[in-house]
């Protein structure tokens, strides 16, 4: 027998809620009820980090938790970064750097990113390396994300120079 | 693959937590998930119901005793990675921790969670081996205590009935400036280790071995304590040579053997991890 429940929490800054069943998880809900692509299902086991979102500001695996798990809390994914047209200074670095070839584990890369730099403005290569230990790229573009990176740090911090 | 239908119940309380587990027939407790949740996933298992315990309060902190840090079984790796009071206690947890999953695995995984799936391999259930942890299980039948070593059964198998929940585990703490080193080798950084080992020594003031605790992870179906490798070092001055022989000990273990990765190879890795903690460890020894 499956229990059903209605959520209610914060997605990229809207308030939603939503019917789900006990053994749904996040990824799935978001995938499919939400029609948010940009998380990406992959490994299941919290291996990959394709699945990669923001909980409460803090970066987790959503194929490892269960949509109920969301109610009253605040969400953020790969679609809330950019502002309208305008992307996230990540999104463009790891576009000018060419950080990808498939793409399929990029939003879980530039999440990932995003929240290092906030917590760390530069990061040394081992710090990179370290944080992104959980975020596998089947096509190998690592040395093109770890320039992709820098150009985002350079980037975050010559805004914050600018800023009065 | 999705996970099995099942029911679902998040209690608000250790009594209504404990009440659900004597009633319902196979439940599975959810920690953090980030173990349970893949196996749900693989559909390694089909609860009936699972019984989540992120909403039941007060099973999630980090205290100073005075002789132990006392965490609580609910308490995310991701604060047990960034509490300052580990990092003074305990630094051989806090060094083991960075180890753990990944950022995002820590940011739900518990350490009450770890011990009870109790993979030979994780991390924390190495430590709290090493460290002579003490656990407090809360059942129908009233709170006890255990000392970890009598926690694994078989592999994977703790010492709990359905109907018990662990609470809380007791980490002793070592004197200050105590040398500590914990290293392992896994495939890719953040996997399972096929073995590690973790080293504590205490050195008295006249430069010897006072006090050693040296346990594998991996190698067997729960952690070793290598208590001969142990004697064998006390009394002693620390060299290369003499972790070399605690090495060569740890090198002699009847390790597990499975299709990715014999026994002979798990010995040798046996030999040269333990070797490296104690180095690592006597590196960080502060003399008093």
């Amino acid at each position: 027998m499956s229990d059903i429940r209605t959520i209610r929490f914060t997605l990229n800054g809207t308030k939603v809620s939503k019917v789900v069943e006990a053994h749904e998880t996040v990824v799935d809900v978001l995938t499919r009820k939400f029609d948010l692509s940009g998380t990406r299902e992959s490994c299941r086991q919290g291996l990959c980090g394709c699945c990669t979102i923001y909980v409460d500001s803090n970066p987790v695996s959503s194929c490892l938790m269960l949509a109920w798990f969301l109610d009253g809390t605040d969400v953020r994914t790969i679609e809330g970064l950019a502002d309208g047209d305008t992307l996230d200074p990540v999104q463009e670095a790891f576009i000018e750097a060419g950080a990808f070839q498939c793409g399929f584990c990029t939003s879980g890369f530039i999440m990932m990113v995003k929240h290092l730099l906030s917590e760390n403005p530069d990061p040394s290569d081992e710090e990179i390396r370290h944080r992104l230990a959980g975020n596998l790229c089947r096509c190998s573009a690592y040395p093109e994300i770890m320039d992709a990176v820098k150009i985002a740090a350079a980037k975050a911090r010559s805004v914050a120079k600018a800023r009065p | 693959m999705k996970p099995p239908v099942f029911s679902y119940h998040d209690p608000r309380s250790l009594a209504e937590a404990v009440s659900l587990l004597g009633r319902l027939e196979n439940a599975k407790v959810l920690a953090g998930g980030q173990s349970l949740m893949p196996m749900l996933n693989m559909r390694y298992v089909l609860p009936d119901h699972v019984v989540d315990l992120g909403r039941v309060e007060g099973l999630a902190y980090i205290r100073d005793d005075g002789e132990a840090v006392v965490v609580g079984a609910m308490t995310r790796q991701r604060d047990i990675e960034f509490s300052p009071l580990v990092k003074e206690k305990l630094p051989l947890l806090a060094e083991a921790i960075l180890s753990t999953g990944h950022r995002q695995t820590r940011n739900r995984g518990t350490i009450g969670g770890s011990l009870c799936h109790l993979d030979p391999s994780a991390e924390q259930v190495t430590v709290a081996a090493a460290l002579d942890a003490t656990l407090t299980i809360e059942g129908p039948r009233g709170r006890r205590t255990m000392p970890f070593a009598e926690f694994p059964v078989a592999f994977m198998t703790p010492n709990i009935e359905p109907d018990e929940l662990l609470v809380e585990i007791r980490l002793p703490a070592w004197p200050k400036g105590h040398g500590y080193g914990f290293v392992e080798f896994a495939r890719r950084h953040g996997d399972f280790a096929i073995a590690s080992a973790a080293a504590l020594l205490q050195v008295d003031g006249s430069g010897k071995i006072a006090r050693a605790s040296l346990t594998l992870g991996g190698v067997d179906t729960a952690p070793l304590r290598m208590t001969e490798a142990e004697e064998l070092m006390v009394g002693q001055v620390p060299d290369e040579g003499l972790f070399r022989a605690a090495g060569e000990i740890c090198g002699r273990i009847e390790a597990m053997d499975d299709a990715l990765v014999p026994a002979s190879y798990r010995r040798k890795l046996a030999a040269v991890m333990s070797r490296r903690a104690l180095v690592l460890a006597q590196g960080r020894v502060e003399r008093p």
